[in-house]
């Protein structure tokens, strides 16, 4: 791994996300919308921070997946990840550059969650390491379906829906008991769980138990795609 | 003579189509080779496996001596690339799409001015390459491709779809390369570009290749004719043969000045791959 060219990656993807909408706007979305609604909606019997807890894991499933597919899927169809990789930057040299800066990304997000969730001292600090690792699984799934796409369209086919059920299953699990036992085992609800209780500063074994299985189960996935795809 | 790409036996298939069928090649440092064929005849995949993106089936590529495999970072940076889709940042200007691979090549910001204005882009340099017209685009390509004056160059389709004055600036900015020093490795399926440009040329037809050498050498071997057409001012046209018999008549029409143009009747490389192959190279 040389370090200049993942610097290389990064610098660019920062410059190209300055002028794309798409992907800025995954990263603003919901931290904008926990800021508008923490501060707008009071509704007496509402759980504290009720908006932030919502958005944060919404966050989680939707952020760095769709923003890790589009930027690979782009770069895919539109050849440049060709060029890059004929200049010698290798694929891990790549694929460390889009996930330190869409990982980067997102925890600015958070820490806007960190602010309207009125998290302190090690709240915050557990508040960001779950979200951390959240974000963290998100993109590594989103880096396989970048990586298996031929183009933007089958990346956003297949992401799109994998988006909308990891982002909105801890909402759809509080108002149903059937989907809370099956969403119990993906990582947005136990993300949804943990920040919910991060105020508490009490970290929940079970929850980081299944949430370390998800880590292990996407890595495979993503080494498969990584192989399947012959990016190298 | 010092070889910078040596190409053995070369085979590959893909899903059960042979794509390449045992490619022998041998490309001198400094030359301009070109390598001809129609679209689908394997000029690309040829390209990839040359520059180690894509392994044979069979037989052995080696460039600059050594497997490309194994090529080091170093080494690897010695290989500029213009592909035909030119993979541009979109979004990016022209400054930004060459300083992200300065970056990566080492190359400070005076040389990424210098190659811009060397490729008639200094004036665009803050537009988006998005808004760059098909001419521009593929001169940016080509100078992100010799950025770091690499000593291969492998230019694919460089001037495919470009008007003939864009076409002629690229030509420009290629032979200025090989003034360099550099060995140009292009593809094409125009018969001009390789005839003006290449040293050598190879035809690749269906996986194989069907004739090699120079262009006017190629085209010398296939004059089955030998005769010279000859147009008068009147707008009359004559063929004579070139054993000598004729040449007193020929003599006595360009004493009397009734000769507007004479050509050889040697064929161009668009017919000599017809005659191989019995197709045309479109």
């Amino acid at each position: 791994m040389r370090w200049v060219n993942i610097k290389a990656v990064f610098g660019k993807q920062i410059k190209e996300t300055l002028k794309n909408k798409e992907v800025l706007i995954q990263f603003m979305m919901f931290p904008l919308l926990a800021v508008i609604m923490e501060n707008l909606i009071h509704i007496e019997g509402m759980p504290e921070h009720y908006f932030t807890n919502l958005f944060s894991a919404m966050y989680v499933g939707m952020a760095p997946l769709i923003a890790t597919v589009a930027i690979l899927a782009e770069e895919k169809e539109k050849g440049t990840l060709r060029v890059l990789l004929m200049a010698n930057v290798k694929p891990g040299e790549y694929l460390t550059g889009v996930g330190i800066y869409v990982w980067s990304a997102c925890m600015l997000g958070s820490c806007v969650f960190v602010l309207t969730g009125g998290y302190r001292g090690s709240e915050a600090f557990i508040f960001l390491g779950t979200m951390g690792i959240g974000i963290l699984i998100s993109m590594v799934l989103g880096a396989a379906i970048g990586a298996m796409s031929r183009n933007q369209m089958s990346a956003t086919a297949v992401s799109v829906p994998m988006m909308l059920v990891l982002a909105f299953l801890p909402m759809l699990a509080a108002f149903n008991e059937t989907i809370e036992k099956a969403a119990r085992f993906v990582y947005t609800q136990q993300i949804s769980l943990l920040v919910g209780r991060a105020s508490e500063k009490v970290i929940n074994m079970q929850n980081v138990g299944i949430l370390a299985i998800n880590v292990f189960l996407v890595f495979v996935f993503f080494l498969y795609a990584y192989r399947k795809a012959e990016l190298d | 003579m010092k070889t910078t790409i040596e190409l053995m036996n070369i085979r590959k298939s893909f899903s059960g189509k042979e794509v390449l069928k045992g490619i022998d090649l041998q490309i001198a440092s400094g030359e301009i080779f070109g390598l001809l064929g129609p679209s689908g005849a394997g000029k690309t995949t040829l390209i990839r496996i040359m520059t180690g993106r894509l392994m044979p089936d069979g037989g052995q590529a080696l460039l600059f001596g050594k497997e490309p495999g194994t090529l080091n970072g170093k080494e690897r940076k010695q290989i500029g690339m213009m592909m035909d889709d030119f993979g541009l940042y979109e979004r990016l200007s022209c400054l930004d799409n060459l300083a992200v691979f300065a970056s990566i090549y080492g190359v400070n910001k005076k040389r990424v001015e210098e190659i811009l204005d060397g490729v008639n882009l200094w004036e665009a340099r803050k537009r988006p390459a998005a808004d760059l017209s098909k001419g521009m685009r593929g001169r940016l390509s080509l100078a992100r491709a010799i950025l770091a004056e690499p000593e291969l160059l492998c230019l694919d389709e460089p001037t495919t779809g470009l008007d003939p004055a864009t076409a002629a600036q690229i030509h420009e900015l290629i032979q200025k390369e090989k003034e360099r020093g550099a060995t140009i490795f292009l593809t094409t399926h125009n018969m001009e570009e390789a005839s003006k440009l290449c040293d050598h040329v190879a035809l690749l037809n269906e996986g194989s290749i069907v004739e090699y050498g120079q262009p006017e050498e190629i085209c010398r071997r296939y004059n089955h004719q030998h005769k010279i057409k000859i147009r008068f001012y009147s707008g009359e046209q004559k063929e004579f043969g070139c054993d000598g018999s004729e040449a007193d008549v020929i003599a006595d029409y360009l004493r009397q000045g009734m000769i507007e143009t004479i050509h050889s009747t040697e064929p161009d490389l668009e017919t000599v791959f017809m005659e191989r192959t019995g197709r045309g190279l479109d």
